[in-house]
């Protein structure tokens, strides 16, 4: 599903399944996007935090069309508990591969890779983060 | 042949592309068809000029015709050229009938009494467009034909384009020049200027796509938001929302491409507002400033604003009313009154 800004237009609530993940996109080219996805954070439940949120910023091929400082959003991964991905969506090749990184997370999120939870997968995440 | 001539043809022919070369020397007509094929157009462009001016110097050519072909050229590459909007009144309501010839014998007489040097050349073109090279001197000096002022003039409406040159001295005159060989009393210029002379006809005569304020059915269904990328497992949260943004910019700038500006420029006279803890102006005193957008098409990207999710929707109507109002260039002042708020002077 995908939306614009939170909170979701409630006339749309009986026709949506449950929640795995989800993914706030940042174009690095715009400030408007990420002031967009912090005012949206505050309409997000707290349970989802705990693994089910991810960030992906994408448009960091054009490195000289860069308005946000990758620290912030780093910083914004950070006060979330939630990973930050970074990606180009013009390539094809690196497209697909985020595609399938988020398809693995997403699985993970639904419960349909035993042993692993989303809670653990992100806390997995993040220690090799730290190191 | 007069050697300032020559070069000056010489200069002209080098400024054209050189596949295109042909074509223009043909529009020119001053050239015999017998003559244009002796030309050798696939050589260099400094030989094709010179062979240029040679055949011109067999038929005798004078700066006159050496104008027309610069007409010719600026009429086919006018969009490098800056053009302002001029528009005249009529003191009142006397529907007279056009007379080009008269025009044109007012409109020299009236330069020619104020100043004796000057080239004046017209060249009218199917769609009622009449362009006017100027090329002004001075009482002791013979015109500039390097920097000449171009006018273009439909005589069945009160506008007139003009792109003035560097000489804006010359300007008053000229524009006296032109209200009195089109039978008007004055002229002023609108705050309209572009590089894109089509566009800027336009939006003064109303060529180019408006939404009317009568109702109009939607001409897409609300589905056709986008252009399908249509897989059915990606539902689109906001659709609605999407619909109203392509509603509402369709209301404010209709169906159709956009005239093309280059820039909208505003100059602030407003106060600065802030926290009165702050004090940041100790004088109580409008803060001027000036704020520009530009872009290579300033209206196509406001309309792609909102649709883009990089502005709310509906734009500031100060964006929006550019066709509307015929300008792009605004004076913002305070409106003085019970309730300050800013507005747009004429």
């Amino acid at each position: 599903h995908l939306a614009t800004s939170l909170p979701l237009p409630s006339e749309r609530d009986h026709l949506r399944p449950r929640i795995d993940l989800i993914v706030f996109m940042i174009d690095i080219k715009s400030k408007y996007s990420l002031k967009n996805v912090e005012a949206s954070l505050a309409h997000v439940d707290a349970r989802f935090f705990l693994g089910k949120v991810c960030f992906l910023v994408t448009g960091v091929g054009r490195v000289n069309a860069c308005s946000i400082e990758t620290n912030a959003v780093c910083k914004l991964g950070e006060d979330y508990c939630s990973p930050v991905l970074f990606c180009e969506l013009e390539l094809e090749g690196i497209r697909v591969t985020t595609a399938q990184r988020l398809l693995r997370i997403l699985q993970i999120c639904a419960g349909h890779i035993p042993g692993v939870s989303a809670l653990s997968f992100v806390s997995l995440m993040r220690n090799s983060d730290e190191d | 042949m007069d050697e300032t001539v020559a070069e000056y043809i010489r200069r002209t022919v080098l400024k054209i592309p050189r596949a295109e070369i042909k074509t223009m020397l043909q529009k020119w007509g001053f050239l015999s068809e017998a003559q244009l094929q002796t030309l050798n157009f696939h050589q260099i462009k400094d030989n094709i000029s010179q062979e240029v001016v040679q055949l011109c110097e067999e038929n005798s050519a004078d700066i006159k015709q050496a104008a027309v072909l610069d007409i010719i050229y600026n009429h086919i590459y006018q969009n490098k050229k800056m053009w302002s909007v001029y528009q005249m009144k009529k003191s009142g309501e006397e529907l007279e009938c056009f007379d080009i010839t008269d025009f044109k014998k007012k409109f020299k007489g009236r330069l020619r009494s104020a100043l004796k040097n000057v080239t004046i050349t017209f060249k009218e073109y199917e769609d009622n467009a009449i362009w006017i090279r100027v090329a002004w001197g001075t009482p002791y000096k013979k015109p500039n034909q390097y920097k000449p002022s171009y006018v273009v003039y439909h005589s069945q409406t009160p506008y007139v384009f003009i792109c003035a040159s560097v000489l804006k001295s010359n300007l008053p005159l000229l524009c006296q020049a032109l209200i009195v060989a089109s039978n008007y009393h004055d002229i002023r210029e609108m705050e309209l200027r572009s590089h894109s002379l089509d566009s800027l006809k336009d939006i003064v005569f109303k060529r180019y796509s408006q939404n009317f304020q009568t109702y109009c059915p939607k001409p897409l269904q609300g589905g056709n938001v986008e252009p399908e990328s249509a897989d059915i497992r990606i539902v689109q949260e906001n659709r609605s929302e999407k619909e109203r943004i392509h509603r509402l910019n369709w209301e404010v700038f209709g169906g159709g491409p956009q005239p093309k500006l280059e820039f909208a420029q505003y100059k602030l006279e407003t106060m600065f507002k802030s926290d009165p803890k702050m004090g940041v102006l100790d004088k109580k005193e409008p803060f001027r400033c000036l704020v520009k957008f530009s872009s290579p098409h300033l209206l196509e990207s406001l309309k792609s604003l909102a649709p883009a999710g990089m502005a709310d929707a509906p734009l500031s109507p100060l964006l929006t009313c550019i066709p509307h109002k015929a300008r792009n260039y605004f004076k913002i002042r305070e409106k003085k009154g019970l309730f300050p708020e800013s507005f747009v002077s004429p």
